[in-house]
């Protein structure tokens, strides 16, 4: 691969609207993704494996977790500074990105809203210095779209839970020393669980053969007669409500992520552009090459103001979740579209891995399936604005 | 030990470079500024290197007004312990180095440490002006810094090979490529930041001397030709008959 010659792009100041400190952080993370992470991601995709040597850097550089409170071993940032930090990762690749949205959103967050002070403590500052590794199991076989019919459960026999059931296309599982696990109870209300690794019935195959998102492991989790400790239930919320809060954090990440993929893409292109000449010119001297490059940088810019926006209300407890849904549908679908586009500017070099554009565009494959759907984040707004549920 | 490190701001290396004012001010609009490479990647991380490994501080000081004060954080975040800020805007490189001089005289460093150069006039002659303000040895352009107990030792490049230098007592060093690499601030470093002093002090009376005129851009580049790396006797013939030089 090339060397990583990124640059930003804000077309209309948003930098303005940003701390000294948002941007000190955004810029540590952006230098350490181009030493550490460029020069071996393509290697890292093409070899289907998550380099995990780069956990500790995620963590020095505040990607687990840096909305938690300090006193839990997070940096207690506010929400703008963790979407630039997933901007920053997911610029450089969706998996890395997904390593720590995964770890800081779908585990820590919710040990942290819903968890004792004890798991609060136990689990925290390990997760967030990189120690311990984290996964979330919800979707299963059967239950993607809709994980509120899920079939993992637990039995309580006492002094313990009977954990059963298999989760899939679990993001981390395989390397993860704990997993929050969403399960029924015998009642059939949904309830976390903290499940850690080497707990007698309890593993985590990978899953292979993927095309997209490579650089990310995934696996399934499986639970076979699995005895869980009591204090290991987060007792503070229960029911779907609580795994789908999860999933705001998340995709509100994935928004701001989003983004970075789409500028590394139109950056690569525009750069691109301007040096490979045909017919005795510039190719970003036609106007069609023009219009690709100009619609990019409008819908970037658009999602630029929209994302900043929301994350000013999640800092204020504001953000609903279908803002967020429409948010990371929006984005995610701008940049797998600017990426198909950039490729083409690229003609035949777009192909090749020594651009990233080819591996964002797969990698977005997953990040348009994961949390959500496209399809069922559009639902989520047709639901919010009519009132009327579509899903069944 | 005491180490003070010279801290300026530069633009971005992918900064657009334009000039406002009938050509007689950089137009700073939209440009990115960011810690001077040399005075960071070198100067500042060796200089915490050595503290880090001997004990004592390192003090950065930075002539110029608050918008400095980003650049300077970012310098604390990286693991100066503190910061000094000479409130007055930045004048020449003889007024820099005297308002550094100015403050430095009367504070006990081990030695006081610049980049080479800061990549907006590459002037690099800062260094040498505040060893001579404060009547102390220079050293410029040093790829390795080294203490053995009392004494700096010190390599600097010359034609054709390594110069090796050593130094008793304080001195001021010009920093330059090698002598230590890039440190990237982390989470602990940018929140230890938000609390670490940041002291703005009063310039002292100093004037510049020198005053910029105008501005000019250097010509645009010329179109590149590829020749074939077999074909020599066609690179031959291209700078013989096209461009005129052999
Ligand atoms: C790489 C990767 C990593 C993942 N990581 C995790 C993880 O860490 N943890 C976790 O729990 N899950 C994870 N997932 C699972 C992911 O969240 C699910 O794949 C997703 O929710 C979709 O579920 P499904 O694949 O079963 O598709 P399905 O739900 O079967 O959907 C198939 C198609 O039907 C459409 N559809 C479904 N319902 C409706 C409806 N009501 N109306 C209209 N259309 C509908 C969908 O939009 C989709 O196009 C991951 C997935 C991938 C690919």
């Amino acid at each position: 691969m090339r060397t990583d010659q990124y640059q930003g792009h804000d077309y209309y100041l948003m930098d303005d609207l940003l701390t000294e400190e948002h941007k000190l952080i955004r810029d540590t993370a952006r230098a350490w993704v181009k030493k550490e992470v460029s020069p071996i991601i393509e290697k890292a995709f093409e070899e289907g494996k998550f380099p995990r040597h780069l956990i500790k850097g995620i963590a020095e550089i505040g990607g687990f977790g840096p909305y938690i409170p300090t006193e839990y071993g997070g940096a207690g940032l506010d929400q703008i500074s963790y979407g630039l930090i997933m901007q920053e990762l997911e610029r450089c690749d969706s998996g890395l990105r997904s390593t720590s949205s995964v770890q800081s959103s779908l585990v820590m967050y919710p040990i942290w809203k819903y968890g004792t002070e004890e798991q609060r403590q136990k689990f925290l500052p390990g997760l967030a210095s990189g120690e311990l590794v984290g996964c979330f199991g919800l979707t299963e076989p059967d239950h993607g779209s809709n994980p509120g019919g899920m079939t993992t459960n637990f039995k309580d026999m006492g002094d313990h839970y009977l954990l059963n059931g298999a989760k899939m296309w679990i993001s981390n599982a395989p390397f993860a020393d704990v997993a929050v696990v969403w399960a029924k109870d015998e009642s059939g209300r949904i309830h976390g669980l903290i499940v850690e690794r080497g707990m007698e019935g309890f593993s985590t195959p990978t899953m292979t053969g993927k095309w997209s998102l490579r650089a990310s492991d995934t696996g399934e989790l499986i639970f076979e007669d699995v005895k869980v400790p009591k204090e290991n239930l987060m007792p503070g919320r229960s029911g779907l409500g609580a795994p789908l809060s999860c999933l705001d954090s998340a995709r509100y990440g994935i928004a701001w992520g989003a983004i970075g993929a789409a500028l590394d893409c139109y950056d690569i292109a525009l750069r691109y552009a301007k040096e490979r000449k045909q017919f005795d010119r510039p190719i970003a001297g036609f106007q069609l090459q023009q219009k690709k490059l100009a619609e990019m940088i409008t819908e970037i810019t658009k999602a630029q103001l929209f994302t900043h926006r929301l994350g000013q209300l999640r800092n204020e407890g504001r953000a609903t979740s279908a803002q967020i849904s429409m948010a990371k549908r929006n984005n995610v679908d701008m940049a797998i579209n600017i990426a198909r586009e950039a490729r083409q500017i690229l003609g035949g070099m777009g192909i090749i891995n020594e651009y990233p554009i080819m591996r964002h565009m797969m990698n977005l494959e997953s990040v348009i399936t994961y949390e959500g759907t496209h399809d069922v984040h559009l639902l989520i707004t047709g639901m919010d604005i009519t009132g009327e549920n579509a899903f069944k | 030990m005491n180490i003070l490190v010279c801290i300026s701001k530069a633009p971005d290396t992918t900064s657009k470079i334009a000039f406002t004012d009938g050509n007689t001010k950089f137009d700073e609009n939209g440009v990115q500024f960011i810690v001077n490479p040399y005075d960071e990647w070198y100067a500042l991380v060796r200089g915490i290197e050595l503290k880090e490994a001997n004990g004592g501080s390192v003090t950065t000081v930075t002539v110029g007004g608050a918008d400095a004060d980003p650049i300077i954080r970012k310098a604390l975040a990286i693991g100066a312990d503190k910061a000094v800020r000479i409130d007055t805007a930045e004048g020449d490189p003889g007024s820099v180095a005297a308002q550094i001089a100015a403050y430095a005289k009367d504070q006990d460093f081990d030695m006081i440490l610049t980049g080479k150069e800061t990549i907006n006039y590459n002037g690099g002659v800062v260094g040498g002006m505040i060893a001579e303000h404060l009547d102390l040895p220079y050293i410029s352009l040093a790829t390795k810094l080294d203490m053995n107990g009392g004494v700096a030792e010190i390599s600097r490049e010359v034609q054709g090979g390594v110069e090796v230098v050593e130094v008793d007592g304080p001195f001021v060093l010009s920093a330059a490529k090698g002598m230590a690499e890039q440190r990237i601030p982390n989470m602990r470093g940018i929140m230890a930041a938000r609390t670490k002093p940041l002291e703005v002090v009063p310039a002292a009376d100093v004037a510049s001397n020198t005053a910029i005129n105008t501005y000019a851009l250097p010509e645009e580049k010329g179109d590149c030709t590829y020749v074939d790396a077999d074909n020599p006797a066609e690179l031959v013939r291209l700078l013989n008959e096209e461009a005129k030089v052999l």
